[in-house]
């Protein structure tokens, strides 16, 4: 027997639910309710959606030539580091 | 024992072992892998990129300075983040003082339900429509439209995939905490992509043309 949750419930659990962060029970709860629930379905699909497109990571290319510069910079302050280390 | 440890942490040990030892070569051997998220972290506080690549800059040299003090508590990457994290914040809280405005008022607490506004059926996206500029740069607006502290919580743990602990452990916030900025980020991005989810990014294809079919 599944207990009935509402709609502010499911949103609430939404992201855990993605993560597979739920119990067993609230798992088949939501369950029961996405497959009567075209909105709850339809939200969760988006969120979903909206990790994978932010997981694709192509959106958030460093800047051209960001490595270079960082090791350029480490670089300056390491030799820094050693010229004093000799004095 | 050092024998239980993961891989990952082992090898992460001993580049600090040859750092201390005077290795200054293996320090960007343990930044590198996370430079991106050295970036990234700054990114979402600062909002664009000179200041987030200077930033990260700063946050590597003070990482390489203090290197003594860095315990193991947690991973290199972490730490490194919390640096670049407190780094930005410092730097937004001196630009902010120039422009006499709070920083309380972003970041005062604002973690009630959040209710989704559109409810447009997206089904899956395919993945060329990833390579559209369009969704790229809509994604991108969209999480430059959250307030800080939802889009640290996204960067770190959705684009850079720290796990739930050590988005926790970089940020200074609990793991409830980080669930629930969580589940608002992703509501909140899902809300602001809806809009284009039946236009823009979908031309040429009639599948996303009905996406709201009520």
């Amino acid at each position: 027997m599944v207990i009935e949750i509402s709609c502010e419930e499911v949103w609430r659990e939404i992201s855990n639910y993605l993560e597979n962060d739920v119990s067993p029970q609230l798992r088949a709860r939501l369950e029961a309710h996405f497959k009567g629930c075209a909105h709850c379905t339809a939200v969760l699909k988006g969120a979903g959606n909206v990790v994978q497109l932010v997981n694709d990571g192509s959106v958030f290319d460093l800047p051209d030539g960001f490595s270079n510069r960082l090791y350029k910079r480490l670089q300056d302050r390491l030799a820094t580091g050693r010229r004093k280390s000799h004095h | 024992m050092g024998a239980t440890k993961p891989q990952v942490e082992a090898s992460e040990a001993a580049l600090i072992e040859r750092v201390a030892a005077g290795d200054t070569e293996a320090f960007y051997e343990l930044v590198r892998p996370c430079e991106r998220a050295l970036f990234l972290a700054a990114r979402g506080i600062l909002g664009n990129d000179a200041d987030a690549e200077e930033t990260a800059q700063e946050a590597a040299l003070k990482a390489f300075s203090n290197l003594r003090r860095f315990r193991g508590e947690c991973k290199f990457s972490t730490w490194l983040i919390q640096i670049a994290l407190n780094e930005a914040r410092m730097r937004l809280r001196k630009e902010r003082r120039t422009l006499h405005e709070s920083l309380d008022q972003t970041l005062r607490a604002d973690e009630g339900d959040y209710v989704p506004r559109d409810f447009a059926d997206w089904r899956e996206i395919p993945l060329e429509a990833l390579q559209r500029k369009e969704l790229r740069e809509a994604l991108a607006g969209a999480i430059a439209s959250l307030a800080p502290k939802y889009r640290e919580v996204l960067v770190l743990r959705d684009i850079e995939h720290l796990s739930i602990a050590d988005t926790a452990m970089a940020l200074g916030i609990t793991e409830v905490s980080v669930k629930t900025r969580l589940l608002r980020a992703r509501l909140q991005v899902r809300d602001a992509l809806a809009p284009g989810i039946d236009g823009g990014w979908s031309l040429g294809s009639t599948e996303y043309k009905k996406v709201r079919p009520w």
